[in-house]
Order: structure tokens, then C-alpha cells, then sequence
């Protein structure tokens, strides 16, 4: 491995700005190390070998121009195959988006180009980002880059092995559930879901419109603040992002969390989380302590409701999104003769896979006359008590704490009972129902496989997660281990 | 159970899908054990709680009422299954016109 792969994005910024490295010598070392090892970790749907050395040398002349380069020059990054990105081809991990070449960027994907990033990849996911594996993906599995018999975690599960595989430094997923933080912590490294409405959406292939957000991928606290300094903020393009000043976020990876006060939710310890990773996340939590930060036990008392109240939820906006695929503006399109509704169910079919036909049964049921108010509406206001559970406890804390998994990462093939694989977001779930941000943050190993603790906090309050992530790493540097792939 | 099969092909219908009869079976199978585990919500007291549909206090975002540029026709129609003429070719509707 070539020892450019293995630097920050913020070294390599840094670097590529000076002129110390060439935005293509890194470009170049990144499409070896892609090279090198998918093979084994299978992380990536398509791989942009031409635009990103276009890229790289754009900026290299840039550079010799004299210009002053932007924070995230030359820095390789893979995005989500839930992005669109103009030209290249971008399917959600979907057969009926097997050929789908979007006409425009998502505003993302413009906010990185402008910030300097070199897109190199796009990386594979759940499909239509349902799922906590990838193997639910059209194409492939993706593997876990500390166990290629395990899985990546998902739904973002090819952006997380691509970071911890070292084929990027940073990448970008998107979490409607957990699907940042459970393949972050799979991986062992950070995953980022900011506050919903903190990133616009536009050009993001929809899932569950109010719970879905784009986060950052990377191996320090520091690489996760570069991006969301990029990405976040209003954009006209989304009405629901919000319209709340973006402060540095890099500046808060430094301070230190003297004074922090630390709510620890006791329902998080219950859950089916198991004692080894209980144990590492409580070490985790010494830690805190131990840095000055004050921890007391609380209670999220509603906790145990999210999980139904989040399937409800997330199918019925699914169902609705999922409309638009009718085999007419875009998308497969069946080859058997059939009228104007039978092409439409017939190309759809065809089109979606086992696990995405269900979640649009269930939110098509949920939101059907005469059953609106037992299941939608009802799982509507047990939201509002899962936000005032949260409103209350950031009252008394700046941060609450929790593990971010039930387990370490489990075999391909494992979770066959489709209820069981929900219960690996039971930790993350609940966060996305609020609509608060937190980041997944390594913290240890159970037999070899990373464990990840989750830090959780108010509403446009970031810069308390990097602050947090910031000290517990520069005391304890679990994100410095790499996987032997 | 709580749904039927007859019930589970109808939702299929509002959802326009065309399942298998095999696929119909796993469905039956998936939806019932899910609806199962929602059961644990008809045991709370809502009543008198708002829902939430949005997280953040947003309402009512309007803009200027002006032209901006957009997607062109054909990059609009590049994705289409079938076009022609600069329109999205679709299925006749109505029979013997």
C-alpha cells in the first residue's frame, strides 16, 4: 500500500496545495489502491478513472497558475451511488436504474467540485438505500475489509469498506436509519449524520423524505468536518433544508470536553446489545470521564417504540417516492406487451428487488383507506413523544452516548429473517425519528471486528459531536488501526 | 393472520406491482410478520399527541416567481425508455381512437 492512501484528507489537502504531491500522483495512487484490493472488498459500483485524473490535473494546473487551492484539493473521494453525478451513471443500487445517466449534479456533488474534491468513485449500497448489509444491492455484496466473510454494513456499506480499505480517504453516504453510522461502525471508521435539513437532498435518490440525510465518511474527526463544511447549508434547490449559518466545523475538532456533560440512555444498553460490545462502549464512555467530561445515567423512555414506528414511517414515504418509476421518463421498462397499467407494474417487477417490493407493500398498506389512522398517523405521533424524550434530555446534557450497533459485524447470508436484519439499526433508528445529528466514532475490537461508539446531539449542534470525537480520538486513536486487506 | 392473500394481491394492485404467484406467498409471509411487530404501538396512549411529519419548523417556502434555466428537452428525454418526437412514448389508453 502506498503510503499516499493511508493520509488524511486533510493531509493530503494540505500537501496537493504546496505542491509537496500532485492532486494526480494521489488520484493515481488511490485508482492503484482501487485496483489493488476490490477484488477482495467489492465496495465500488463504477470506478471514473478519466474524470478523476481530469480532475486531478485541473486542479494541478491550478496550482502552477498560482491560485490558491480550495480545502478539499485533490482529496479522492466516493460517493454514494445514491448521488446523482452528471454524466456517469448512478443506479441506487437498483437493476431498474441500471442505466440511468443523470443530466445534472446533486447539490453535493456541486459543493465538492467547487471545494476541490477529485470524485473518483461510486460506491455500491442496499438498493434505494434499504438495508443494513449490502445484500440487498442489484449487483453485489460488498465485504468487510476487516472480514471479506463478513459484510460491510450498510446501507452506505460500500462507502464505509472503501474509506477503511484506504481506496479513499473520505466518502459520502446518506442515513434514513442508521445507514452511515451502522457501516462506520462495522468498519471502523467515522460516519456522520448531520441534522436533517443541515444538507440539501436535491439530486439524492429519495428514500423516506423525512428522515433521509447525507453524512460524511472518514478516518479522522477532522476529514468528517472538512466535508460538512463543503456540503452543508440552505440551498434553493431544497425547500427543507435549512436556512441556519454553518460555522466551522474544523475548529471544534481541537477543543477539548472539560465540563461536557454526558447523558448515557440506559434503553440503549438493553435492546439485544451484547455484553462484549456493551463492555467496549462503557470503556469508551471511562474515557470521556476520564477527559473531563461529567456522565450521568438517563432514560429516553420511548425507545423501544421506534423501531415499529420508524417501519411504518419509512415504507409509507417509500411507497410514495417509489411511485415515480413507472417505465415511462426513466428507469427499465419491461419487454412484454402490456397496456398503460400493466407496463407500469410489470416494468416495476422487473425492475425492484425482494426487500424494496416489500417496503412499498407495507407503506402502500399503511397509508390505504381505513388503516391511515391505526398505522401512519398513529406512528406520526409516537414520533413526537420519541423527539420530546430527546428535547428533554438535551435539557440536562450537552451529548448523550451510546453504542451505534447491537453487534459487530455479522456474516453474509446471517440475517436471513428480514426482522432480524432490521434490528441492527435498533441504536441508529431512533436518532433519525428526532432528526438530530450524531457520528459513529471507533472505539475497539471484539474478536477482531471494530466496534463503534454513537455521540448524539441537539439540533444544528455539530460542532459538539466533532468536539467529542475530536478529544476521545486524540486519547485514544482506535481510528488509527488499518484492516489487513 | 392479518392480512389475507386476496388482500395482500389487492395492495399490490394500489402499488402496481405485478407479483408471481411465489412472490405473492412471501409477501402474505412478510407483511403479517411485520404488521406483528407494530403491535407494540396500539399499546401506547396517543391521544391528545401531535403528529410529526417534519422534524424542523419549516413551513410555507416560496420563492419569487421568475423563470430560472433548466434541463433542456433532450436532456430530459435522454433517459427515456422510448421517445420520439420530443415526447415520452407511452402505451395506448384508450381503445380503438
Amino acid at each position: 500500500m502506498s503510503d499516499l492512501t493511508q493520509l488524511s484528507a486533510r493531509e493530503i489537502a494540505r500537501k496537493v496545495a504546496t505542491g509537496e504531491v500532485s492532486a494526480r500522483e494521489v488520484t493515481e495512487a488511490s485508482l492503484a489502491r482501487i485496483e489493488a484490493v476490490e477484488p477482495k472488498v467489492k465496495a465500488l459500483l463504477t470506478v471514473m478513472h478519466e474524470e478523476a485524473l481530469a480532475s486531478a490535473d485541473a486542479l494541478d494546473k491550478r496550482r502552477s497558475a498560482g491560485e490558491t487551492l480550495p480545502p478539499l484539493a485533490g482529496v479522492p473521494i466516493a460517493l454514494k451511488d445514491n448521488m446523482c453525478t452528471r454524466g456517469t451513471r448512478t443506479t441506487a443500487g437498483s437493476k431498474i436504474l441500471a442505466n440511468f445517466v443523470p443530466p445534472y449534479d446533486a447539490t453535493v456533488v456541486k459543493r465538492l467540485r467547487d471545494a476541490g474534491a477529485v470524485i473518483i468513485a461510486k460506491a455500491n449500497l442496499d438498493e434505494f438505500a434499504m438495508g443494513s448489509s449490502t445484500e440487498n444491492s442489484g449487483f453485489f455484496t460488498s465485504c468487510n475489509p476487516w472480514d471479506t466473510e463478513r459484510v460491510p454494513g450498510g446501507s452506505s456499506g460500500g462507502s464505509a469498506a472503501a474509506v477503511s480499505a484506504c481506496e479513499v480517504p473520505i466518502a459520502l453516504g446518506s442515513d434514513t436509519g442508521g445507514s452511515i453510522r451502522q457501516p462506520a461502525g462495522f468498519c471502523g471508521v467515522l460516519g456522520l449524520k448531520p441534522t436533517y435539513g443541515r444538507v440539501s437532498r436535491y439530486g439524492l435518490i429519495a428514500y423516506a423524505s423525512s428522515l433521509d440525510q447525507i453524512g460524511p465518511f472518514g478516518r479522522t474527526a477532522e476529514d468528517c468536518a472538512l466535508q460538512l463544511n463543503a456540503i452543508a447549508g440552505h440551498d434553493p434547490l431544497d425547500s427543507t433544508s435549512a436556512d441556519v449559518p454553518v460555522p466551522d466545523y474544523l475548529a471544534s475538532c481541537n477543543r477539548d470536553i472539560k465540563g461536557l456533560r454526558v447523558g448515557v440512555p440506559k434503553e440503549f444498553f438493553g435492546q439485544g446489545v451484547s455484553e462484549e460490545v456493551a463492555s467496549v462502549v462503557r470503556t469508551a464512555i471511562d474515557k470521556l470521564t476520564e477527559l473531563g467530561a461529567i456522565v450521568v445515567e438517563c432514560s429516553l423512555p420511548y425507545t423501544e417504540y421506534a423501531l415499529a414506528a420508524y417501519y411504518i414511517i419509512a415504507p409509507a414515504e417509500c411507497s410514495s417516492n417509489l411511485a415515480r418509476f413507472d417505465g415511462v421518463k426513466y428507469g427499465h421498462r419491461t419487454k412484454e406487451l402490456a397496456g398503460h397499467i400493466g407496463l407500469t407494474e410489470k416494468s416495476r417487477d422487473e425492475g425492484f428487488g425482494a426487500e424494496v417490493k416489500q417496503r412499498i407493500m407495507i407503506g402502500t398498506y399503511a397509508l390505504s383507506a381505513g388503516y391511515y389512522d391505526a398505522y401512519y398517523k398513529r406512528a406520526q405521533q409516537v414520533r413526537t413523544l420519541i423527539r420530546q424524550d430527546y428535547e428533554q434530555a438535551f435539557q440536562k446534557f450537552d451529548v448523550l452516548v451510546t453504542p451505534v450497533t447491537p453487534t459487530p459485524a455479522f456474516k453474509a447470508g446471517e440475517k436471513a429473517d428480514p426482522f432480524a436484519m432490521k434490528l441492527a439499526d435498533v441504536c441508529t433508528l431512533p436518532i433519525n425519528m428526532a432528526g438530530v445529528p450524531a457520528i459513529s466514532v471507533p472505539c475497539g475490537f471484539v474478536e477482531g471486528l471494530p466496534v463503534g461508539v454513537q455521540i448524539i446531539a441537539p439540533h444544528f449542534q455539530e460542532e459538539r459531536l466533532f468536539q467529542t470525537a475530536g478529544a476521545y480520538l486524540r486519547a485514544t486513536e482506535w481510528n488509527k488501526q488499518f484492516p489487513s486487506v | 393472520m392479518i392480512l389475507s392473500r386476496e388482500e395482500v394481491r389487492k395492495v399490490a394492485l394500489l402499488a402496481r406491482l405485478e407479483l408471481s404467484e411465489e412472490e405473492l406467498d412471501a409477501q402474505v409471509g412478510h407483511i403479517n410478520s411485520l404488521l406483528s411487530h407494530f403491535d407494540i404501538l396500539q399499546q401506547l396512549d396517543v391521544s391528545g399527541v401531535e403528529p410529526t411529519s417534519h422534524i424542523i419548523p419549516i413551513v410555507n417556502v416560496l420563492r419569487d416567481d421568475v423563470a430560472r434555466p433548466s434541463l433542456t428537452r433532450e436532456e430530459v428525454l435522454m433517459n427515456a425508455p422510448e421517445s420520439r418526437d420530443g415526447c415520452f412514448v407511452v402505451p395506448r389508453i384508450v381503445e380503438g381512437a
